[in-house]
Formats: structure tokens, sequence, C-alpha cells
């Protein structure tokens, strides 16, 4: 399952998987944002309704958002019917995106535990591996003996603070490695035509009454058929230069990694309530995420004290962590919805499409949400997957409660 | 970690505080009668500029007390000024 030797099985650099095209004066459809969901969408509007006049406006680098920032986790195992539908979509397309991408995306599936840390977290776990079985995902509720057989490393005594009671476990869920899903959308998108467009920031929109004809960008004013958002944290800033309220709040979300260590993790492990999230990279860095920053920021960074937390959550579930070296910390900026589920759909605008809300959690989703908004955008209407997900929501009251499956506390 | 300026109790660690999100929104002032999209409007949705934004924390491990701050949600570079002029409690 883990290479012997750290980074053996990870291919060399690519030198040049795709083009960097100038935009054309106009398009079929205008993706916003290069990140995974932009280009997974890009790809099955290719592949599933043969749209190929497409451009992917990146304002950045491609894949240089949260794509890049992410700590890989991927997992189907949601509360909610509506979610268990759309992220199980997803991971049984992960099984497959390998071969199909023909592009080594190690995706891992090693299995996530999430623990519980009380008796209220018991049955919460215990309730949610019966509803995922009822919605055919993979769930086993496991006691601490069992979860020491998993990760021999986590620490299952009862002299804890917080001691681990149990777990749910997914075993199909995993880790794949984030830069190379992008790199393989990018390069299959690159042979199909499509064009993918880095430094060009949309700055705006054009529109003709309540029916939008293209945006404008850093490089020049660029027509369209149809527009779709997938521009996560920032999906806000865009929104208000048509005066269309999200009900989204951008945060900071920080991950870290550890030096490079021999294999010693063999699975996923999160926790909810001590609130720490830990998988150990291919080439062998342990990788830590946690929760938001409180505050709103746009800043690509956040402070120290979460950090601080997250670690402490790390060192007493995994106590061998405490000589590790962190090498790296850096944020990314992620759109928090109130119900903690993504929004997905139409807008009250003709031919602009939002993808956003997926917050900490939108890297599982990626070929899931490629296929279903591919789908929305080609047929103009939701797919019946991502139709639970869309703006009425809010007012309607239907809302997808993921706080407690999310993993996150948002 | 931000300093945060408490109007009474002065600059203090941002782990001090408690944050509120966007200040000043108001209650409708006629629950019974305003539509399905004002209560959604009124129960999730809130600004959220990436620049300047005016928002509200607790001084929790403090006064206790509530107040208004500007802040720049890019560089979190705070305008002291402005806070200290709109500082108040909040009563409910
Ligand atoms: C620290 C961290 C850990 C995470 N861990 C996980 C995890 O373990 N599992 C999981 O499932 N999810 C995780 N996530 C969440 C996941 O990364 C996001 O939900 C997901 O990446 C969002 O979709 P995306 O890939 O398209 O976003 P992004 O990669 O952020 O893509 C959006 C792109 O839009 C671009 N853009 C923005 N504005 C404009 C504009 N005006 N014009 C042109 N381009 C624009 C941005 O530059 C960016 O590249 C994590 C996120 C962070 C930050
Ligand atoms: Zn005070």
């Amino acid at each position: 399952m883990m290479p012997r030797t750290p980074g053996a099985d990870l291919p060399e650099h690519p030198d040049w998987l795709w083009h960097s095209p100038d935009p054309k004066p106009s398009y079929d459809v205008v993706i916003v944002g290069g990140g995974g969901h932009g280009l997974a969408t890009a790809y099955y509007l290719a592949v599933n309704h043969g749209i190929t006049n497409v451009a992917v406006l990146e304002r950045g680098w491609l894949a240089g958002g949260n794509m890049a920032r992410n700590t890989t986790i991927i997992r189907s195992n949601y509360l909610w019917d509506e979610s268990a539908g759309l992220y199980e979509h997803a991971l049984k397309l992960w099984e497959g995106l390998e071969e199909e991408l023909d592009y080594p995306l190690l995706f891992s599936q090693r299995g996530v535990l999430n623990l519980a840390h009380s008796l209220q977290e018991v049955r919460d776990g215990v309730r949610r591996v019966n509803a995922n079985r009822l919605n055919g995902v993979d769930a086993e509720w496991l006691d601490p003996h069992q979860v020491a057989e998993i990760c021999p490393i986590l620490n299952t005594s009862d002299e804890l603070r917080y001691p681990v009671l149990g777990a749910t476990w997914q075993p199909r869920a995993g880790i794949a490695k984030h830069d190379h899903v992008a790199w393989a959308f990018a390069r299959a998108l690159d042979r199909m035509g499509v064009d993918l467009i880095q430094g060009c920031e949309v700055t705006g929109f054009d529109r003709v009454g309540d029916r939008i004809t293209g945006v404008r960008t850093s490089r020049g004013d660029i027509a369209a058929g149809k527009v779709a958002l997938a521009a996560a944290g920032h999906t806000s800033v865009l929104a208000d230069e048509l005066g269309l309220r999200l009900p989204i709040q951008s945060h900071p979300l920080q991950a870290l990694v550890s030096e490079l260590l021999e294999p010693v993790h063999p699975t996923v492990v999160m926790s909810n309530s001590v609130h720490v999230y830990v998988s150990q990279a291919h080439k062998g860095e342990l990788v830590l995420g946690a929760g938001i920053d409180a505050h709103n920021s746009y800043g690509q960074r956040g402070a120290f004290h979460t950090i601080e937390r997250e670690m402490t959550a790390a060192v007493e579930l995994f106590p061998m962590f405490a000589r590790a070296h962190v090498l790296r910390t850096w944020g990314g900026v992620v759109d928090v919805t109130p119900d903690a589920s993504a929004i997905m759909g139409l807008t009250p605008f003709e031919g602009l499409y939002v993808n956003c809300g997926w917050g900490t959690g939108g890297f599982k989703s990626t070929p899931g949400v490629g296929w279903c908004y591919a789908h929305t955008i080609a047929c103009d209407e939701a797919h019946p997957l991502n139709a639970p997900f869309s703006l009425e929501r809010f007012t309607t009251g239907a809302l997808v409660d993921e706080h407690g499956a999310a993993g996150v506390a948002h | 970690m931000m300093l945060i300026p408490c109007p009474w109790c002065g600059p203090r660690n941002e782990t001090e505080f408690h944050y509120g999100g966007q200040a000043d929104v108001a209650y409708p002032s006629d629950p019974q009668s305003i539509s399905d999209e004002d209560w959604a409007h009124f129960l999730f949705f809130r600004d959220n500029p990436k620049g300047i934004f005016t928002e509200r924390w607790s001084h929790a491990a403090g006064c206790r007390r509530w107040f208004p701050v500007r802040r720049d949600t890019v560089t979190n570079e705070i305008h002291p000024d402005d806070s200290a002029r709109a500082a108040r409690t909040v009563t409910r």
C-alpha cells in the first residue's frame, strides 16, 4: 500500500503538458477559475456533451488556488442522501480516473477513520455508518481495539483528555496527488482543443438585460454563450459585480507538512472534536489540517494559534509526531455556507452558472462536480445529483445540513 | 495573529476575542410581514468583501463587550479611528 522508499513511485516532473494560448474573442462556454473544479467541468463538457469551444480563465497559474493547497482527503461518508449521492458519484469516478486520464494520480484508497471522542459523537458516528450503508457507501463502526489495529501509531489508551471511543471507517476513502489531478485534466483538455488561459483575471461581466453575454478580463473582453463560475473563495467578489448576493463567507484554511519521514501512517485519521486530520503523503511528509480561522479573509494565510491548537491535538493523538519537524505551513481561501454544503446550479441570470461553497471539502468532489456542473451548463438544468444544492434552498429552507459529517467545524 | 483594538481595554491579542461576523445586521422591523426571500437574506446572507469589512468582535477573555472593527480582509489592517467612533455594547 505504501511505497518502501519514500518517493519511489512518483513520476518525473512533466515538462510541458499544456499550451498557454492567448484568449480568442469568443467561446461557447467560458469557465472562470482554473482549479480542479474548473478543469474537471471543462473535461466533462467535452467528453459527455461534445462541447470543446471552451476557455478556462485563471487569474494566477493553473490550479494554484485551493487545488494546490488542500490536504487531498477523498471520502464519501456524508450523512444526508443528497451529499452521499454527490460524493459517492465522485468517488466512483475517482476509482476509474487514473485509467481514463492515462496519468498517475497516485489515488490511494488507504481508508479514512473519523474518530469519536464523546458519547454523542459515538451515536452520530453509528448513525452515519447506518445512513452510509443505506446509500450504498462502504462504512463500518469500529471500537478502539479495531481502530488500533488499522492505525497502530494512534493513541487509543483511555488516559487521554478526550479518549478515542470508536471511529467510523470507510475503506474506499483515501488521498490523491492534487497537482497530478490538475495536470492530467489540463493535458486532456489541451489535446481536445480547450484553451487554458493563465494570468487572466475576470473583473466583470457583459450583459444584455438579465442575460450574461461575456466576461471582462485583465486581457480584454471575451464573449461567451455561457459563463460558469468555479472561483472557490473568490466567488463573492465576482457575484458582487452583478449585485448577486451569495450565502458564503470566505475564510482562511491552513495546512502544514512535516519533513519527509519513513512510512509510519497507513491511513487517514480525522477528528472533529480535538480537531486535526492527518495522512502521510506518498513522498513521506505528514500532511496536517484543521479548522478555518474564525474571521473572513482573502489573505491566503491564517493565525499561528490555529496551527498551535491543531498541533496540540495531533501530538496527543500521535505521540510519536512530537519529534517531527514542521517544514511548511500555508493557507487557502475557502467559501463556507451556512449549512456546510455546496451551492451548484443556475442563477437568476440567464447564461450564468454558479459552483461555490465547497468550503473545506471540495477536492474530493472534483470529478463529481465536473460531471454534474457540465450537465447543468450544457442542458440548462441541474443534474439530479446537484439539484438539491441550488441557491433556492436558502429560501425554501430545504438545507442540507452537513456540519456533522463535513468533518471540519465551520 | 492580529492585534485587535478593544475600545475599552486597548489592543489585545486575537486569541482573547470571539468573532461575530458582519456588524450592523438589523433584525427585521416587522418580522410577520416580510417575504421568505427577505427572511433568507436576514438569516443566511452576509457581505463578504475583499477589502474593508465592518465586523463585530467580542472581547471574550477581557471586558466581554462587543464592538465593531473596520478591517481589510486582504491585509488584516485595522482602521482604529473608525471602530472607536462606533464602539458600543450590544444589549440583546
Ligand atoms: C488547507 C486546505 C485543506 C483542504 N483539504 C481538503 C481535503 O482534504 N479534502 C477535500 O475534499 N477538500 C479540501 N479542501 C478544499 C478544496 O481545496 C476546495 O474545496 C476545492 O479545491 C475548491 O475547488 P477548486 O479546486 O476549483 O478551487 P481552487 O483551486 O481555489 O480554484 C479556483 C480558482 O479560481 C481562480 N480565480 C479566482 N478568482 C478569479 C477571477 N476573478 N478570474 C479568474 N480566476 C479566478 C483562483 O485563482 C483559483 O485558481 C482544502 C482546502 C484548503 C485550503
Ligand atoms: Zn475589552
